[in-house]
């Protein structure tokens, strides 16, 4: 059985499934209920700041059947008075000692209030903070939240000011509703912070009614931007996370990293660990079906490491790091084209009109006697010397592996963007570049 | 039927006789409809749309039940099939679109059928009506037999601005759709309202008026510029075996016809049926009678499983009702008690010869076998007359036949160049159907507007498109 255990910067956890700071996490007896049932920690939800919610606070995206794809929210910190939050947290500590329980913090830019709230907080015996620098709505006009988040130097100021009273590790939690996020996150790194969290939900809207012209969620008859989670959300939180621990400046500090951002499943949770997270956070997937999720993820991720050969957690954290690049290093020269298999083809012809109408009119319908039937229906071929390797077709294929992308080498020279223009400056002219082109062997159609 | 159609639980012993004879499928949700379609994968060029006589654009009215757009998706069917209500309820699937969905290896086929009903009774609950009766243009057709063909026809024809009046010997519009179709497949209503469609479309209906009898052909197509003939066919046709005519013995379509125009209770049956034949309508009897309270259906068929005319998923539907089947077996002789009733139907055993002209192969009997099965019903759905009568009074016009049916030609006129035929009294070979029928009305108004008006106009277009 593999050790799901993790250390995320003096954190124990018995493993890496932690609550995030929502409303899964507002109370003792939603995380000792949690824990029970195999989380391993959980970040309280926000303490920090008075606060009113309303009412209709959340809004979501259903597609073709499936509920809740995305979900956002308007809901703000935790509306509980403070020193009931402290008393549970460290009624959840005692009775929890081997669990992860992180104390998220936010209050108003003030240097006084938030080492005031760190020490008090402290006493409780959590393991450590979060400062919530993200969250995108209602408190972000407060100045708190993301208004924070946005701005690198508020980050850094606002972690030293933690960094100087907390004895606890500190992790800065990030907002993804920037243009760079590594900016943001080598801020937190240069107020000391101890680990890095991400992301905070994506400012939203979700929708309008179309009978009675009301913005989702609706509060009243009115709307506005709100925080957005879940399953929808994974492939930004994937690349903010990339771009952040693959950062060399946050590689050097090796700051551990708690992903989260439309964790539901175990297999999302070790997609998230191969792009260097060491925990994940999940909060719409629990808000969706429960804690009793956990189960699967954790004997999903362990079936799988057991699969794979791996033993702990960190034999498998950032292993896809590597393979994290840009554009101008991809390999010019490699080729693939698609192949269907018609043995598994159903004929929806998908292909074909993807191809005909959105790609590069590659794929023809042809007559193959490939069944006895008297009057069969055209096959999909593509014409393999006309296929750029696009891969549209075989992402609307609706059978697996029927199409396949094959790799072939026709010889052209395997260089990158980066390497062609400095060997050939020339290539950044059309007529240079035609003539490049005829010379590796790319055809455009 | 496809395995996920799935009936409400059928329990006869806890329902009422009305709710025993309610549709057999329940209506779609919105929510299970909007998830079906959902599943359609919208294929380019759809096979289930080939496969469709009335080529009706099954990815796109799909698709538009999944938007939220049922109105539009009502449209698409209605544009291609103007029955689609009754299509959507009794066209076999199984062997036609849904047969034909790309999704039958790995997947459930699209519950197509279901999706289609689902789009019409919205359109149809909410009285919403996508066409008007067009510019007219000063012809005159006459439909006799207000069947699918009949309606499809004058429907099409009146969209294109001809002057429609539809003749029906029977006291309702509709044909098989009102008469022949059992009621929990089809109820009465939604082939009125079909009817109530075309007639809004300004076309006049002339019922209890019988062509040849009340009217005569002459003077149809003397007052008129085309007539189209959707005469069907006619009653269950003699066994020929002594004790047929029996009060015990019913017509198979008769008994059918009666559960749809009378109240259910006042049905009189039998408790030990027999019914002879196993096409589709003798199913239909039998499940009927199963319905109804008869204790003990027996399905009598002179040749085995393998041949039977009916569609594989009836006859499922049949065996599931509690009717027994007795193949190899023919009837000789209806036997009565001194009362003159029917008390059993006395049979041969047959076994199977060479293949005859249909190419299946022929029931020859075991001499010495006979035996009695008690009953005191007998149902007889061995087949319909062909139109014998219709076409004599027609010969004398130049109105040629085949094989006892209409001739007509691809564009389905007959030999005579006013008088068009479609439905089942032009199917000379092969199953008949509603949806082929409507189509034939179809492809007779598009004929009949090229000959009257030219070639230009829109119908003809519209229909020259399929």
């Amino acid at each position: 059985m593999p050790d799901l255990s993790i250390d995320f910067c003096g954190i124990k956890s018995p493993n890496p499934f932690w609550l995030a700071s929502a409303p899964p996490a507002n109370s003792a007896y939603q995380i000792q209920k949690a824990f029970e049932q195999g989380w391993g920690g959980a970040v309280w939800k926000t303490i920090g700041a008075p606060v009113l919610n309303v009412c209709n606070r959340y809004g979501t995206i259903d597609y073709k059947g499936s509920k809740i794809i995305g979900l956002n929210n308007v809901e703000l910190i935790s509306d509980r008075p403070i020193e009931l939050n402290l008393r549970e947290m460290a009624e959840v500590k005692r009775n929890f000692p081997h669990h992860a329980v992180i104390a998220s913090i936010m209050v108003e830019s003030k240097k006084e209030a938030w080492q005031e709230i760190i020490k008090r907080t402290e006493e409780t015996g959590i393991d450590g903070f979060e400062l919530n620098f993200g969250c995108p709505h209602g408190m972000s006009e407060r100045g708190m939240g993301s208004a924070m988040g946005q701005v690198p130097e508020y980050t850094e100021m606002v972690t030293e000011w933690v960094m100087a009273v907390a004895t606890k590790p500190v992790i800065v939690k990030l907002t993804p509703n920037v243009t760079d996020i590594v900016l943001p996150a080598r801020a937190a790194l240069k107020g000391g912070a101890s680990a890095l969290s991400l992301i905070n939900t994506i400012n939203s809207v979700m929708g309008v009614d179309l009978d009675t012209f009301e913005l989702q969620p609706n509060v009243g008859g009115k709307g506005g931007h709100g925080g957005y989670a879940g399953p929808a959300v994974k492939p930004i939180a994937l690349h903010l996370l990339s771009a952040v621990a693959g950062d060399p400046e946050i590689l050097k500090s090796r700051l551990p990293i708690s992903g989260m951002g439309g964790v539901e499943t175990w297999r999302d949770a070790v997609e998230f660990m191969l792009l260097g997270a060491t925990s994940v956070q999940v909060c719409t997937a629990v808000m969706h079906w429960g804690f009793r999720i956990v189960e699967d993820m954790i004997e999903g991720m362990s079936n799988w490491m057991e699969d794979k050969g791996f033993e702990t957690c960190n034999d498998f954290i950032g292993k896809s790091l590597p393979r994290v690049s840009s554009f101008g290093d991809f390999d010019l020269g490699f080729q693939s084209v698609a192949r269907i298999n018609h043995d598994k083809c159903i004929q929806c012809n998908l292909c074909y009109i993807a191809c005909n109408d959105a790609a590069h009119q590659c794929i023809d319908l042809k007559e193959l006697k490939i069944t006895d039937e008297a009057k069969e229906r055209l096959w999909p071929v593509v014409r393999e010397e006309d296929c750029v390797g696009c891969d549209l077709c075989s992402r609307v294929c609706p059978v697996d592996d029927c199409i396949t992308m094959v790799e072939i080498d026709t010889g052209r020279p395997h260089t990158t963007w980066n390497e062609l223009v400095k060997a050939k400056p020339e290539v950044l002219e059309w007529d240079k570049m035609e003539a490049y082109r005829k010379t590796a062997n790319i055809h455009i159609h | 039927m496809a395995e996920h159609y799935k009936p409400n639980k059928y329990k006869a012993w806890e329902l009422t006789l009305e709710e025993r004879f309610q549709e057999v499928y329940p209506p779609f949700s919105e929510r299970e409809a909007v998830l079906e379609a959902n599943r359609c994968l919208y294929c380019h060029d759809a096979p289930c749309m080939v496969a469709c006589p009335t080529s009706i654009d099954i990815p796109t009215f799909i698709r538009k039940i999944a938007t939220g757009n049922t109105k539009g998706s009502a449209r698409t069917i209605l544009e291609s099939n103007l029955m689609g209500a009754t299509c959507a309820r009794v066209c076999p699937v199984d062997v036609l679109c849904e047969g034909d969905c790309v999704l039958t290896a790995d997947h459930k086929p699209i519950a197509i059928g279901r999706l289609q009903r689902y789009a019409t009774d919205y359109a149809s609950e909410k009285g919403i009506r996508f066409f008007k009766a067009g510019e007219p243009n000063g012809k005159k057709v006459a439909v006799v037999g207000a069947g699918p063909a009949g309606l499809s026809c004058a429907g099409e024809l009146a969209k294109a601005g001809f002057e429609v009046t539809v003749y029906e010997k029977k006291k309702w519009s509709g044909g098989l759709s009102t008469y022949g179709i059992v009621v929990f497949r089809e109820p009465v209503e939604v082939s009125l309202a079909e009817v109530k469609m075309i007639e809004e479309l300004g076309v006049t209906f002339k019922n209890n008026i019988e062509i040849g009898k009340d009217l005569s052909f002459e003077q149809l197509i003397k007052e008129h510029d085309a007539v189209f003939l959707a005469i069907g066919l006619g009653n269950v046709p003699e066994m020929e075996v002594p004790g047929e005519q029996l009060t015990g013995v019913l017509d198979g379509l008769e008994f059918v016809e009666e559960t749809k125009t009378e109240s259910l209770d006042s049905i009189k049956h039998g408790q030990r049926i027999c019914v002879i034949g196993a096409g589709n309508t003798a199913i239909d009897c039998a499940t009927i009678a199963r319905r109804l309270g008869a204790e003990r259906v027996t399905m009598i068929y002179r040749r085995s499983e393998a041949e039977m005319p009916a569609y594989h998923f009836e006859y499922e539907f049949a065996l599931k009702e509690g009717v027994s089947f007795m193949f190899l077996t023919q009837p000789v002789e209806i036997l009565s008690n001194a009362k003159g009733e029917v008390d059993g139907l006395k049979c041969i055993r047959m076994d199977l010869g060479k293949p005859d002209a249909s190419g299946r192969r022929s029931p020859v009997p075991v001499p010495d076998s006979e035996f009695v099965v008690p009953c005191d019903m007998v149902i007889k759905a061995i087949g319909q007359n062909k139109p014998t009568g219709v076409l004599a009074m027609l010969a004398p016009f130049g109105v040629e036949q085949v094989k006892g049916y209409l001739k007509v030609d691809e564009g389905n006129r007959t030999s005579h160049e006013k008088i068009f035929a479609g439905g089942d009294c032009v199917r000379s070979h092969g199953e008949a159907s509603t949806v082929m029928a409507v189509q034939d009305g179809k492809i007779a108004a598009a004929s009949i507007a090229k000959q009257l008006l030219g070639a230009a106009k829109p119908l003809a277009e519209a229909v020259s498109k399929r």
